[in-house]
């Protein structure tokens, strides 16, 4: 049997002694609401409950959701600042260097030489700072953007080709009119029957346990 | 919605719209005459008063032609976060229907005085170069250009104003369609306008040197005029109770990014593409007017401008944190506007010493003798330039005032307040 029925709210939890332990069979538990308002109300609850490991899904962005949710500032844009500067000041040494002659890299090893070429172009000085401006700022650009996404991507776990949730046919509504509250197994306040019976407290539409 | 009138206290400039009106009208018109007074009595007292006045001129003018773009650009692209901020821009914009007036003054030391060097009839029979752009330069043209531009601009902010005041009343949705189709017909007569007021007005100062980015760099700093005052509009509104809820960090955020976009980055990449290009061209013709700004006194002030206008507030506004403390944009903005006039000085009042220019062995002789002041390079402050500019801004303040003061402070029936009302960053 490769499909694993979803279960219903209505069934009755396991027995008790599988439940002190945190179960590594499923991937979480998936509360469905009709409203982005109730779906507020209910991130509220699990983020003050103190679990971690959750995450909702709207069909649009929910202003206020961040906050509802406690999500911290994400500290991309310090790293992006950091690899723009970088891109920075990786555009003026190239330029330096290349266009500087007495400017001599490894110069102290034996048989190794890689010294700069003067280019003399309209008359201006080989260490002319206004012509290098452009090539400055395209690397600071090219550094920022591209690690903007990139960072962006690895700290949301893209690209990723299958999660869990896909597996629920409810789900399917999350880009359409239904929101979604998971809360993982991996979290280390998750205990099934309790986090069942709080998710059940927020007054879902439905509760569904999704297989890892 | 409110009902027709009745608008709340809090969307009224009332009490201190009339106190404005009084206390800057009466200290602008005393600047005024002081200015006039001191040209008067002074040897080539209009020559030295036509340069200062300009610069306060350009000044105020940059502000309400900011103000006019910024309002043509909402209603071309339907832009909804900003509607409650959008009387502002129509108030500071219709200043133009009485702001001609203050051009009267620099029209008459244009015709009267030798401030722009091109109505010199001496220097146009010896200088071929002048004699060749005459076509452009010359006194009737740059009369009728001006009073074609005041007209337009009289025209068209009026238009915008009026139909968005109308529309406070009425809630007629049909006015927001007829202010849209203009709104594109306006953006483009704003940049022929403003582009040939900016070359006539101040860059014929020096009629031997042209640049095609100049246009643009004046552009720059219009949108660098007006969206520091709009920040300073919110921000003492809000002092002073006004609007208390209507305005939120939102809409500070989002007019801080406006004014990091164009006022800072926007204007230092004209600025450095306009230095760039001439640098590394490396004509005399050209280089003459950046050579003048390097030396003695104007270098310093441009490396004002480079750090003070750019690089301080860009590393400070880059982060969307600061854009969300009131007090801090709004200083920020503050500190812009006072660049964005430096900015003007710097660009009107440099003279080019040709002779010098062409007599000179060097560039570091040429420098000397800018240093040590044995060559007029305009440089040094002058009592008009302040009096002239109390003058002005006194006046223009009055006049803004006055403007707000007649209509709510947001339009209170626009299709696309609740919108703004409630709007977020995402």
């Amino acid at each position: 049997m490769s499909q694993v029925p979803v279960m219903p709210t209505t069934q009755a939890p396991p027995p008790d002694e599988f439940e002190t332990v945190p179960s590594g069979k499923i991937y979480g538990l998936m509360a469905e609401f009709d409203t982005p308002g109730a779906l507020m109300i209910a991130a509220e609850r699990v983020r003050d409950a103190g679990y971690r490991w959750w995450d909702c899904h709207t069909p649009f962005a929910v202003h206020g959701l961040d906050k509802a949710m406690g999500i911290k500032p994400t500290i991309l844009p310090i790293l992006v600042f950091v690899c723009g500067l970088a891109g920075a000041t990786m555009g003026t040494v190239l330029q330096w260097f290349t266009n500087s002659s007495s400017f001599d890299l490894w110069s102290g090893l034996p048989g190794i030489m890689v010294r700069g070429y003067e280019f003399f172009i309209s008359g201006k000085p080989a260490s002319s700072f206004p012509t290098w401006i452009p090539v400055i700022f395209e690397l600071t650009i090219l550094f920022a953007a591209l690690s903007a996404v990139g960072l962006m991507l690895l700290f949301n776990g893209l690209p990723r080709l299958y999660h869990p949730c896909f597996k629920s046919k409810n789900f399917a509504r999350a880009t359409d009119d239904r929101f979604f509250l998971v809360i993982e197994a991996r979290d280390p306040k998750f205990v099934r029957s309790k986090a069942e019976a709080f998710l059940g407290s927020l007054d879902p539409l439905s509760i569904e346990a999704l297989e890892d | 919605m409110m009902a027709n009138g009745a608008t709340p206290e809090s969307h009224r400039l009332g009490e201190l719209g009339s106190k404005v009106f009084f206390i800057a009208g009466l200290i602008g018109l005393a600047g005024l005459l002081i200015s006039f007074a001191i040209a008067a009595l002074s040897e080539h007292g209009w020559e030295t008063f036509g340069r200062s006045y300009l610069t306060a001129f350009m000044f105020v003018l940059s502000l309400s032609l900011g103000a006019f773009f910024f309002t043509a650009l909402n209603h071309a692209t339907r832009a909804g976060w900003v509607v409650v901020l959008r009387r502002f821009s129509e108030a500071v914009a219709s200043n133009f229907v009485w702001l001609w007036i203050l051009f009267i003054p620099l029209a008459a030391c244009m015709y009267w005085t030798h401030m722009y060097h091109w109505t010199d009839a001496e220097a146009l029979a010896h200088d071929e170069l002048l004699a060749g752009k005459t076509p452009f330069l010359n006194k009737p043209f740059w009369l009728l250009l001006a009073a074609a531009f005041f007209g337009i601009w009289f025209l068209f902010s009026r238009f915008f104003y009026n139909n968005s005041v109308a529309q406070d009343t009425t809630g007629d949705v049909s006015l927001t369609h007829r202010m849209q189709r203009m709104a594109p017909l306006a953006l483009i007569v704003y940049v022929f306008t403003q582009s040939y007021a900016s070359m006539h007005w101040m860059m014929s100062l020096e009629p031997h040197w042209f640049s095609t980015m100049y246009p643009v760099y004046f552009f720059a700093g219009t949108c660098c005029a007006y969206f520091s005052l709009q920040i300073i509009i919110m921000y003492v509104l809000q002092r002073a109770g006004k609007l208390k809820d209507e305005i939120t960090l939102e809409h500070y955020q989002d007019a801080g990014k406006l004014l990091f976009a164009f006022g800072i980055v926007f204007w230092a990449y004209i600025a450095f593409s306009q230095y760039m290009l001439i640098y590394y061209a490396n004509i005399p013709e050209e280089t003459g007017w950046y050579l003048i700004r390097q030396m003695g006194g104007w270098g310093r002030i441009s490396l004002l401008l480079l750090v003070g206008h750019f690089v301080v507030p860009f590393l400070i506004l880059l982060s969307k944190h600061p854009k969300r403390i009131k007090g801090v944009i709004a200083g920020i903005a503050c500190w812009m506007l006072f660049m964005h006039y430096i900015d003007l000085y710097w660009l009107i009042m440099p003279r080019i010493p040709t002779e010098a220019m062409a007599t000179a062995e060097s560039y570091n002789q040429l420098a000397e003798m800018a240093a040590a002041g044995d060559i007029d390079v305009g440089y040094g402050w002058n009592l008009l330039d302040l009096t002239c500019l109390i003058g002005v801004v006194g006046i223009y303040l009055a006049g803004t005032a006055h403007r707000l003061k007649n209509c709510s402070l947001i339009p209170e029936q626009d299709p696309r307040l609740s919108e703004s009302l409630v709007f977020e960053n995402v």
